[in-house]
């Protein structure tokens, strides 16, 4: 680890769903308002600022994270995804954005890109869960306005559908 | 009713999630700001109550970064306080004046150039307080003696009102049977993931206020804040984001803040961003009330009710904010439910204790009364030895009896209770449960089965809470009743069709009903239709009920969109007529095309016509420019309260009726929902999938009430609830997938024929699931949340006792 200074801003340089990103911040800035903030990312949200909500949720270095805790210059140097690099490309959704709207599993949507995030490293390593896994997996995240159900339907839904393309191709 | 091609009344993909989906939402705190904004963040009160001898902020002032520091005596000097619905000596500042009277209370506001260095500052702000009892009990308020809030009221009694109606005396008197039940409903609060956020701005030029922030109405209280910033009404322009991370009544609380912002702004000379964090939200925001109630029945042999005996105790918290006390008063034409009953009394007291000021909150006083309500239900039935459903039953209203006022003056506009009721133990397997139960209480396991009949009441009507007023007092403050909606339809110059609706939503998906709506009437599609869902004060039309509260979007904001595309549809007919050479009556809007019924090749195109008046206005048919419709549309069955006061508070009545099964773990209290059937009559469905949300999440949130949540206190006032690691949200392991069936009896009384539907769970769940773990405990008295540790305590009182 340098040995960063607390009064000044330093460089902080990692590569955002495929693109080479980079800015500067304090020490003490959250990495979720380096993202929101100072990249303009707004799509990883902040509903506590604790740990516990999971709207924050991005992958790092191929592993679900909370953004909201971990400061910027942590990540500098990884390899991060976001919610915005989940499209194969605009105007598209992937399978389980796809799912997501079928299954009507999001309200407001202010979880859901974290929801989305997890879910989506959770359903590669995971290709067939049972409903029983997939819960005990999303009690990682709250969603106030859902009630969940239809969400555990878009993540086997989605996980069937991704199955069945992975056959195909194969 | 919609045309025949149906885009209404199927789930389609809502036109809202793409951009959800992506990261492109458009929430408060996504968007831009002018150069120079500043950042604010607010020192909050560590005392429950006491006075404040001195604020030393010129540390703060000094701090890096640092542009201002407000306290109570900038915002004195420049504003009013929040007027209560009640005339009373109540000082309803949006920042402590020389007092502070619950933990949380702003006490300070520090805007700089960033957030971070707001907060640095904060920590240089020195409070001198001199700390006054606490009082955190309402009944301990009532008490002579007891230290007052505001200490010009006098005592902590902000209202006290007596309602008879019928003939309760001689019931009571007649009737065999005297049943009760004492409850204390806790505190809890919906808690959407996005918290509140606002950006505010002062023209010192014009003496004008511009607030952009993710309130959520109703706007009523437009005029609450114009009056506290001093200021006509067209000085105040309100906006609201395209997207807001939920609210279920809870962003009507940013009403305070949003003026203490103003002036913050005011005083700072730039623009002033404030997002909450969620440590703030959850002290200091607002909160559902809690309420300790005494309901007493008069009951025959056979279980049949003939009078209630109301005496509801509400605690408001430290300052009665409006529309407080109108979580009181939202009930008040529905304190009999699904029940035929015609005599009542009640006494309302509305109390001030040391806690968060309270607010609109999902179900907004259906909790509280059908949590009295349906225990009592059970408790007759376990009194008399009758069997519940039973109970329920013979009260329920007669399915001939529709509309049928209430005995309080609510007019409850159509239903068959009955044949939901049959339906819903058929389809749902009632009979499957109490044999599950049966067979598990043979093994030794404690199972129970809760039942539950409410009546969900939706748009509201802007006369009631003055319920809360003497006939005489509400004669010198003039009539109100009603609830405006408002809708417009404009056409632009290349014939597309957008939408402007003043229902702020939320999350819910209006947008998408909208667009299924008009695309029924024009003969489009949804993708043809835009909607705009955000509100600005100075430039669409609104009124006092616009806004996303009392489930008023689908019977009232539905509805009313309905009616401006059917007037659109009729001036275009009128045009098109002149232009197809046949009468506007042989005019259909078919598949994008307006054409002659029965000859199809007699066609325009809708676009063609529809930017017909933009281009060659002087072809208009009798000078009627078709570019734009404006409907406003309240219902006259929304009439103020009588001298009587009885009063019909909202326009629609869904019926839920709900039953579940519990097993509750005997070692660790845990309470597990192993089956939950809600069956809803809500009128017409417009979009089954957003029902079937609108259901689940409410159950959610009535899970966390029942079982998890509260907003718990210390005795000396200190909040004990946060962070999300204590107050304590279900997650997807403790929601179970309920099956939902429907009955549909369509209101009479709206133009869709729809009801609301999205708070419904929030009243019925809380007390299906209380009563189903009584049934498995044998419990009499029985307060929410059902935590593990009052489960094994009310466990280890049973042991020995007889089941
Ligand atoms: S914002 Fe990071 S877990 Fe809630
Ligand atoms: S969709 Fe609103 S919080 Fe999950």
């Amino acid at each position: 680890m340098p040995r960063l200074s607390a009064d000044a801003r330093h460089r902080v340089a990692f590569v955002l769903n495929g693109r080479a990103v980079e800015g500067q911040a304090e020490p003490r800035m959250l990495l979720t308002d380096f993202l929101r903030h100072v990249l303009g990312m707004t799509g990883t949200h902040v509903g506590c600022e604790h740990g516990v909500c999971g709207a924050c949720t991005v992958e790092i270095d191929g592993v679900p994270a909370r953004a909201c805790l971990m400061l910027a210059v942590q990540a500098d140097g990884a390899i991060l995804r976001t919610v915005e690099g989940l499209a194969p490309e605009p105007g598209r959704l992937s399978l389980l954005q796809q799912a997501f709207r079928r299954h009507h599993a999001l309200q407001c949507g202010f979880c859901t890109p974290g929801i989305l995030m997890s879910l989506d490293n959770y359903l590669r390593d995971n290709p067939d869960p049972r409903e029983d896994d997939v819960r005990i997996f999303l009690t990682g995240h709250l969603c106030r306005c859902t009630g969940y159900v239809p969400i555990v339907a878009a993540a086997l839904d989605a996980a069937a559908r991704l199955r069945e393309m992975k056959e195909t191709q194969t | 009713m919609a045309a025949a091609s149906g885009w209404l009344g199927r789930s389609i993909e809502r036109v809202e999630d793409a951009a959800l989906l992506t990261g492109r939402g458009r929430y408060i705190d996504d968007l831009g700001v002018l150069p120079g904004t500043l950042h604010a963040a607010i020192l909050r009160s560590s005392h429950a109550h006491a006075n404040i001898r001195a604020i030393e902020t010129k540390a703060a002032a000094a701090a890096p970064g640092v542009a201002a520091v407000i306290t109570g005596a900038e915002v004195s000097a420049l504003s009013s306080p929040l007027v209560p619905v009640l005339r009373a000596p109540l000082e309803g500042w949006p920042i402590a004046v020389g007092r502070v009277r619950y933990v949380g209370e702003p006490i300070a506001v520090v805007v700089a150039a960033d957030r971070y260095l707001a907060e640095d500052a904060l920590d240089l702000i020195d409070v001198d307080y001199d700390p006054l009892p606490a009082l955190v009990d309402p009944l301990a308020a009532l008490e002579p003696g007891a230290p007052t809030l505001h200490d010009k009221l006098g005592s902590n009694v902000a209202s006290d009102r007596s309602f008879r109606y019928g003939d309760p005396e001689a019931a009571f008197a007649a009737a065999p049977h005297r049943i009760a039940v004492d409850i204390r409903y806790p505190r809890n609060s919906c808690t959407p993931i996005e918290t509140f956020g606002l950006v505010a701005d002062y023209d010192a030029g014009e003496d004008a206020y511009d607030i952009l922030a993710n309130f959520m109405g109703p706007f009523s209280l437009h005029a609450v804040m114009a009056r506290a910033l001093k200021i006509p009404g067209n000085r105040l322009r309100l906006r609201t984001p395209p997207d807001a991370g939920g609210s279920f009544g809870v962003k009507q609380g940013l009403v305070p803040t949003m003026v203490l912002m103003a002036i913050a702004a005011r005083v700072a000379g730039r623009p002033v961003k404030w997002i909450e964090d969620r440590l703030e939200h959850l002290v200091g925001s607002v909160s559902a009330t809690n309420r300790v109630t005494r309901l007493a029945a008069a009951v025959d042999d056979d279980g049949r009710v003939r009078a209630l005996d109301w005496d509801q105790v509400e605690d408001v918290g430290a300052h009665l904010r409006a529309p407080e006390p109108a979580t009181l008063y939202r009930m008040h034409g529905n304190l009999t439910g699904a029940y035929d009953i015609r005599n009542v009394t009640v006494r309302n007291r509305v109390v001030l204790t040391n806690k968060t000021p309270s607010g609109l909150n999902r179900g907004f006083g259906g909790p509280q009364v059908y949590y009295a309500l349906e225990r009592l239900m059970q408790r007759i039935a376990g009194e008399l030895r009758l069997d519940p459903l039973d109970v329920i039953r013979r009260n329920l209203i007669p399915a001939d009896a529709f509309p049928y006022r209430t005995a309080s003056g609510g007019l409850l506009d159509s239903g068959d209770y009955g044949r939901a009721i049959e339906k819903a133990i058929d389809e749902g397997g009632l009979a499957q449960l109490l044999a599950w139960r049966e067979s598990a209480r043979a093994e030794g396991r404690v199972c129970g089965v809760g039942l539950t009949a409410v009546v969900e009441p939706s748009v509201s009507n802007m006369g009631y809470i003055a319920t809360v007023l003497t006939p005489e007092e509400r004669r010198r403050a003039g009539p109100k009743n009603g609830a405006q909606a408002t809708a417009t339809i404009a056409l632009d110059p290349g014939g597309a069709v957008t939408v402007h609706i003043a229902s702020a939503p939320q999350g819910q998906g209006h947008r998408t009903v909208v667009a299924q709506i008009v695309a029924d009437a024009l003969g489009l599609t949804p993708a043809d239709i835009r909607v705009i869902g955000e509100l600005d004060t100075a430039r669409d039309a609104w009124s006092i009920a616009s806004g996303n509260y009392s489930s008023r979007f689908a019977p009232a904001v539905a509805g009313t969109v309905h009616l401006a595309a059917l007037r659109l549809r009729a001036r275009l007919a009128h045009s098109a007529a002149g232009k197809l050479n046949v009468p506007a009556e042989e005019i259909e809007f078919v598949g994008g095309k307006v054409r002659a019924r029965g000859n199809p090749d007699n066609a325009m195109p809708f676009a063609r016509l529809a930017a017909s008046d933009h281009w060659s206005p002087g072809e208009a048919s009798d000078g009627d420019h078709v570019l734009r419709e404006t409907v406003f549309w309240t219902p006259p069955q929304l009439a103020a309260p009588n001298d009587a006061d009885e009063i019909n508070a909202q326009l629609c009545h869904a019926f839920i009726f709900d039953f579940c099964g519990v097993e509750i773990d005997r070692d660790t209290g845990a309470v597990r929902i192993d089956k939950y059937v809600t069956m809803h009559d809500c009128g017409r469905v417009l979009h089954p999938g957003m029902v079937a949300g609108q259901i689940t999440g409410g159950l959610a949130h009535a899970i966390g009430a029942a079982l998890y949540e509260e907003y718990a206190y210390a005795p000396d006032g200190a909040f004990l609830a946060g962070t999300f690691a204590d107050y304590l949200l279900p997650t997807a392991t403790e929601v179970p997938a309920p099956l939902i069936l429907h009955t549909e009896s369509p209101s009479p009384f709206t133009p869709l024929g729809a009801k609301g539907v999205g708070e419904g769970n929030c009243m019925s769940t809380p007390v299906c699931i209380a009563n189903a773990v009584a049934d498995a405990l044998g419990a009499a008295t029985l307060d929410l949340p059902l935590t593990p540790t009052k489960i094994c305590t009310l466990i280890s009182s049973r042991e020995g006792a007889a089941p």
